[in-house]
């Protein structure tokens, strides 16, 4: 199933096994029927309260072919820090819209579980494919925060290289990098490689005709995607309800012949022991999957949006007690993972990154203008070398008569 | 996906045929010696089989392009040859098609994609606009994207509504796209395989009608050439031709409407006036320079396209050469060019396209009497 230099075409049934026949397997192997194997479990999956208790595993949402170990301590320790620090960025970036060091900034503040877990899931092979808003899943990557922020800067489109952190330029245009995600997704599985990647939308987003013809590709060609849809219950100021009636967003999965998952998006144990198996699916064949994570926008869409137009203040709050950062936090100072000296190591860590992002976002980065022209194309063509030197002579005119009138000031 | 409509007896040959030409498609060598008379079909099927055996990163996939070998053959035989990870049928989903190919592009692959026709492509103008177009840009060159969106155009061919938009003003006016027109058969070949080398995203219009038009060519010969000016790192991109010389006034066409530019002229001459056509073959980048030279030279100017003419290819050539040729002009520069009317019925069509009279009525209208 691999391509080749070998340009000889072989009939290999096994790649081009229809997706019915792989769904068969996959409900076999967890002695279940395709359609259970489909359709997301009858509750959402939730392993840890909004208080911080563990859930009693007759409780957690699980079900026969459902089932999710818990993560384990180093792995769930690394998250509540990625959690932390989330948070914090969250916070110092829109401090910095504020203070007019930043053009915009979408915050996840309320969506840092989903952002954490999407990001710790995958492997350094991985791919992921993230929205505007999941800046804070890109730095848990690995991208230098600063790098990351660059698109909101106000300097260029992005500030990382996509190549080289295996992660898509942060997408704008609504659930078009889906369909990045399963070309990437595609190429890795002709190739024989086993490379599985995250595609990340909202859920507004399942509205878009990208959404539909990038899970049914994905589906098709039975690949190794995870869609993974952070319902955060607004679109700018748009509710789910009129963007879906659907009895759950997972549902969709089940009209794509893939499977289906809801889980707490604000309860990042069971986001990563529901991330961790998809992955584990997709690996080893089983994919694609659809996971909707049920969390919350706390803040507004951006700096520019004001959301006491279109919801309560008491809607606001009670999404506040649910906050995934307090609730780790609870969790794994109970259990003994997390003491006074770890919570105070983890937070001068934050610290430490939001003191990067004042440093590098107020930093004065001189711009140049002949880049506008650098990279339009591989190969420029002369049309544009016509353009750019006319702006180098615009340019060199002014900063002639600049020189002249101080000349003449003197 | 409306049901495909042609004319053409030769695009409805069935799937058993087909399968039985497929290895002399692709078997490149078994080729006879010297010029034979080759289709346009044939030399991009012929392009895309020789770009597949040279880079196993090709991959040709779209709307029935796999078994049928696409509604007018042009992947005919590829499934056959290099198997179906290499060309084959996508979901019926066009921005789906370029998403993908962008997803492919990103990691490592040369998608060359099929828009089935021209209007059906519409549904893939946010990938191609946002992202095709951008992504190299974004990302400061970190992400090349090198694939071609094949979308055969215009009219013509007794097509129905949404079979014959003549759509490459669109493509053109996007910054970040290189868009390929070609009108011989000989070009077909070469400007295929250039544009599936280029590390640019590449719009390539295949003129619908020309599809079936034969020239004399030596598939071997353009073939060694190909490699050849590869290997030198050389390509005939933004680079228009000079399709037959003449010294009174220039023609200046693409695609579709070259042989039809070539006609007015051979018409012409029988009058005692001598025309020099430009086949422009590049819409973006564009080469000033050639159409420039020719236009000083002769004084006279038509630019002929079978588009509509208001906001369009045809409406920035005239603009450019204008700008740049004013004090050599004997007189404003006249366009022939579809109406600015939706695609007509078959039997309207003609009177929509441009044709010999048109042309040579604008010829007669460059104030010769001065």
């Amino acid at each position: 199933m691999t391509i080749s230099a070998d340009h000889t075409a072989h009939p290999d049934t096994t790649s081009q096994a229809p997706a019915e026949d792989a769904l068969a397997e996959a409900a076999k192997k967890f002695g279940i029927t395709a359609e259970d194997y489909m359709l997301p479990a009858r509750h959402q999956i939730e392993m840890v309260d909004p208080d911080g208790r563990l859930k009693p595993q007759g409780e957690q949402g699980t079900e026969l072919g459902h089932e999710y170990p818990l993560p384990g301590d180093d792995e769930l320790l690394a998250a509540y820090e990625q959690l932390v620090v989330g948070r914090r960025v969250n916070d110092q970036n829109s401090a910095l819209v504020r203070q007019g060091r930043m053009a915009v900034y979408p915050s996840s503040h309320g969506q840092e579980a989903c952002q954490v877990a999407a990001a710790l899931c995958l492997s350094k092979g991985d791919w992921m494919f993230p929205t505007y808003r999941d800046a804070v899943a890109v730095m848990t990557r690995g991208v230098d925060p600063v790098q990351v922020m660059t698109i909101f800067r106000g300097d260029w489109h992005g500030g990382f290289d996509p190549l080289q952190h295996k992660v898509g330029i942060q997408c704008t245009p609504l659930t078009t990098q889906l369909l990045h995600a399963v070309g990437v997704a595609h190429a890795a599985k002709l190739r024989g490689e086993d490379t599985v990647v995250l595609a990340m939308c909202g859920d507004g987003a399942t509205s878009e005709g990208d959404f539909h013809e990038a899970l049914n590709f994905a589906a098709v060609f039975h690949l190794p995607v995870i869609f993974f849809v952070q319902n955060n219950k607004y679109a700018i100021s748009v509710p789910l309800a009129h963007q879906s009636v659907a009895p759950s967003l997972a549902h969709k999965a089940v009209g794509y012949g893939m499977a289906g998952e809801r889980v707490d998006g604000n309860d990042v144990v069971a986001l990563l022991a529901v991330l961790d198996r998809a992955v584990a699916l997709c690996r080893g064949g089983s994919g694609p999957l659809l996971v909707e994570a049920n969390t919350y926008r706390m803040q507004a869409h951006t700096n520019a949006d004001d959301d006491t137009r279109y919801r309560e203040s008491s809607e606001v709050a009670e999404w506040r007690a649910k906050d995934p950062v307090n609730r780790m936090r609870t969790y794994l100072t109970d259990r003994g993972l997390l003491d006074d000296d770890g919570e105070a190591r983890i937070r001068e860590k934050a610290e430490a990154v939001a003191t990067q992002l004042r440093d590098g976002l107020s930093e004065d980065v001189p711009v140049d203008p002949q880049e506008l022209f650098r990279h339009v194309f591989e190969k420029t063509t002369p049309q544009l070398r016509e353009q750019s030197a006319l702006l180098a002579d615009e340019l060199a005119r002014d900063a002639a008569s600049t020189s002249d009138s101080k000349e003449a000031g003197k | 996906m409306s049901p495909t409509i042609t004319t053409s007896s030769e695009a409805n040959g069935n799937v058993s045929a087909a399968t039985a030409r497929a290895a002399a498609s692709a078997a490149a060598l078994s080729e006879a010696a010297g010029p034979q008379p080759v289709t346009m079909a044939k030399a991009l099927n012929t392009a895309l089989a020789d770009a597949m055996h040279a880079d196993p990163s090709v991959l040709v996939f779209g709307e029935d392009v796999g078994m049928l070998g696409g509604v007018f053959r042009i992947t005919d035989g590829l499934t056959a040859t290099f198997g179906e990870q290499r060309c084959f049928d996508t979901p019926l989903a066009e921005s789906g098609i370029v998403g993908m190919a962008v997803g492919m592009a990103i990691n490592g692959m040369r998608p060359v994609i099929e828009m089935q026709f021209d209007a059906f492509a519409y549904p893939a103008f946010e990938q191609i606009v946002s992202h095709v177009a951008k992504m190299h840009n974004r990302t400061k060159g970190a992400v090349k994207l090198p694939m071609v969106i094949r979308v055969p155009y215009g009219g013509g061919i007794g097509g129905v509504e949404h079979h014959c938009d003549s759509s490459e003003s669109y493509y053109a006016h996007t910054a970040g796209l290189k868009v390929f027109t070609p009108a011989t058969v000989a070009d077909g070949y070469r400007m295929l395989r250039e544009a599936i080398d280029s590390d640019d995203p590449v719009i390539f219009m295949e003129p619908k009608k020309l599809y079936w038009s034969k020239d004399l060519v030596d598939l071997a010969e353009l073939r060694t050439a190909h490699s050849a000016a590869a290997s030198a790192g050389q390509s005939s991109e933004g680079r228009a031709a000079v399709a037959r010389p003449g010294t009174d006034a220039t023609l200046i066409a693409y695609g579709p409407s070259v042989p039809t530019a070539l006609a007015a002229a051979e018409a012409a001459a029988l009058e005692g006036r001598s025309l020099e056509v430009i086949d422009v073959r590049t819409l973006v980048p564009f080469d000033d320079e050639t159409v420039c030279e020719s236009v000083r030279k002769t004084g006279r100017a038509v630019v002929i396209a079978e588009a509509h003419g208001f906001a369009s290819v045809s409406s920035e050539i005239v603009a450019r050469v204008q700008e740049r040729c004013f004090h050599h002009l004997a007189a404003p520069i006249r366009r022939v060019t579809g109406f600015d009317i939706p695609y007509p019925a078959p039997k309207l069509e003609k009177y929509y396209l441009p044709g010999v009279d048109r042309i040579l009525d604008a010829v007669d209208d460059l104030q010769w009497e001065n």
